[in-house]
């Protein structure tokens, strides 16, 4: 059990973090006091062009001069700063969040098509996976991750997250149940544009994970959730599927529902059941994925964890529970629950 | 005594459920709750069939567990699983409700105006004169009824909304019955469950619930006492004897 929210502004309008707070807050119950996390988009203007590496050291003298010797080798440090946080009496500061405005250099990956991305993504399974001392747990652009162990009021009030202000939310509180919670675990994950919040478990984690290694992702964080970020990556970004069809492939039709379709459906769905029936996600799950344009909501094709969603104005919610949107708009009117498997979208307006 | 008043405006549900037992120890029979949002466990376990409870806002989920006797009136939506493994008494919401409702329910009433998530009445069960009805309004999700050991769950599909459409309709079921308005498409049936017509003597027998339901949100009684319904039952006394044992 966990609690998810997210809300997404189709207007870019910006939404400080104090409602988001409180709405993961309501969810108390959801979690165990060992993780919480927020992500916020649009949060760095002035370094929007740059990659923001958000870093969790164990300790600054000893770890701190290794990893920016290996980004210097990769690009420039164009800025780089602790990130400000303050003493909560309810958590126990175990790391020290920093963050770095990077530019890659494209020339390190001469034959990638798309070489800043592919850097990022290699400094982030490099780093993360060697666990000197360092993990970077944001990585993508006018974005940041902001998560610890802990309860999501005293995450928020850690990292004062009322003092960012972003047009896209994703929110998270943890009720960890297969492995121990730990910083690094808390939701959400994130990779370059894409974070991921989950509630659940996804229990086809060892075939997802075996799936994706093949590619080159490296699964580093001793839970199942980070599988669904580098999928997502893989299909969307590397693939070029389109946000519905990575759903699909993620929670697809049953085949005796596939029977049933129109022949030109039949076809499109058999090949992506045929095509990536390794990336099918089983088990218990609801999910929340956003990048800089999207926000994207969707359960498991037995709906076995909830999941509401409502609208009001350029806003577009999904939470666990529907208390939590109220919490953050009380005038809405029109909550709905998706079907299993059924993607909810909201997308800026280009 | 007269009708007690909480403002549950950010109130932790602890401390809301402790004074709602306090109330109802000390005999209090009508409370009203104001400005809820999202608190857990409302009315769980409470005794006393004259005590009502009105919740005026969003509750959290397990609404009125384990509660034996009270009513609990909800103007709004309830979350996952109200009247879970309620044991007597009635629950009323005037919206809809999450997934989960009625779950392992072993006697009283949940009716539900509007719609249901996904599982409604699971693991239902009956004994002896205790019997739990669940009536929903609207439709329903996918997996209605599964796993029922007994009780008695109506779907109205009121406006012409098809009470069913999605999969696993009383899947595993093996007491009980399921409602529905006309019928429901038997790809949507679970395994071990069958859909027949229902005969006049069995329509006649549900009709005081029905009468009561349409009195309890006042609806237009007669598209509702007027329809032609469907039962979805158990496909033999046993139909899991082969699956889980061998003779």
């Amino acid at each position: 059990m966990c609690g998810i929210i997210g809300v997404i502004d189709r207007g870019r309008q910006c939404m400080d973090g104090s409602r988001i707070r409180e709405a993961l807050a309501s969810m108390n119950e959801r979690g165990s006091g060992e993780g919480a996390g927020y992500v916020a988009y649009g949060i760095y203007p002035d370094y929007k062009d740059y990659y923001a590496l958000h870093v969790f050291f164990d300790n600054i003298r000893e770890h701190k001069v290794p990893l920016e010797n290996l980004l210097e080798k990769w690009g420039m440090i164009v800025h780089d700063e602790q990130i400000k946080t303050y003493e909560q009496p309810g958590l126990r500061k175990i790391h020290t969040p920093w963050r770095y405005f990077f530019r890659p250099n494209p020339s390190m990956m001469p034959k990638s098509i798309s070489p800043e991305e592919d850097i990022i993504t290699y400094l982030v399974m490099k780093v993360n996976s060697e666990r000197n001392g360092a993990l970077i747990f944001s990585s993508g652009k006018n974005l940041g991750v902001f998560k610890a162990a802990g309860w999501p009021e005293d995450v928020a009030n850690f990292y004062r997250i009322q003092d960012y202000k972003g047009y896209l939310w994703l929110a998270h509180n943890r009720y960890p149940t297969n492995t121990a919670g730990w910083w690094g675990g808390a939701h959400p994950f994130n990779l370059l544009n894409w974070s991921v919040v989950h509630n659940g478990e996804i229990t086809s984690y060892g075939t997802n994970r075996r799936y994706i290694e093949s590619y080159g992702y490296k699964c580093t964080m001793h839970t199942d959730t980070e599988v669904v970020a580098y999928l997502v990556d893989l299909l969307v970004r590397r693939h070029g599927l389109s946000e519905e069809l990575a759903v699909r492939a993620f929670a697809p039709p049953f085949w005796e529902e596939i029977d049933r379709m129109p022949p030109k459906e039949q076809e499109l769905n058999r090949a992506i059941r045929l095509a990536y029936g390794s990336a099918l996600m089983n088990g218990p799950f609801a999910i929340c994925v956003a990048n800089e344009n999207l926000l994207c909501g969707f359960t498991d094709r037995i709906k076995l964890r909830p999941l509401v969603t409502a609208e009001c104005g350029d806003r577009l919610f999904i939470s666990s529970e529907e208390a939590a949107i109220r919490t953050i708009d009380s005038d809405i009117t029109n909550i709905r629950m998706p079907r299993a498997g059924e993607p909810v979208i909201g997308r800026v307006y280009s | 005594m007269g009708e007690v008043r909480i403002n549950a405006a950010g109130m932790p549900y602890q401390i809301l459920n402790q004074r709602i037992r306090a109330l109802v120890a000390g005999g209090e029979k009508e409370i009203i709750l104001d400005n809820v949002l999202g608190q857990r466990f409302i009315g769980d376990g409470i005794r006393g069939e004259d005590v009502t409870i009105t919740v005026n806002g969003v509750p959290g989920g397990d609404l009125a567990m384990f509660m034996s006797g009270p009513t609990v009136i909800v103007h709004g939506n309830a979350d996952h699983a109200p009247g879970n493994t309620m044991d007597n008494g009635k629950v009323v919401i005037h919206g809809s409700a999450g997934d989960a409702v009625a779950h392992s329910m072993r006697g009283g009433r949940v009716y539900v105006r509007d719609n249901i998530g996904y599982r409604g009445g699971i693991n239902m069960k009956q004994y002896q004169e205790k019997r739990p009805i669940l009536v929903v309004g609207g439709y329903a999700r996918a997996f209605l009824g599964e796993y029922m050991a007994g009780g008695l769950v109506i779907v109205l599909g009121i406006d012409g909304v098809t009470p069913v459409s999605e999969r696993g309709v009383g899947s595993g079921i093996h007491g009980g019955e399921i409602i529905v308005r006309d019928s429901i498409d038997p790809a949507c049936l679970g395994g071990g469950a069958e859909q027949k017509k229902m005969t006049n003597d069995q329509k006649k027998a549900i009709r005081p619930i029905l009468e009561d339901f349409i009195r309890t949100f006042t609806l237009d009684p007669e598209p509702i006492l007027s329809a032609e319904y469907s039962r979805i039952v158990p496909a033999s006394r046993r139909p899991f004897a082969n699956k889980y044992t061998w003779e």
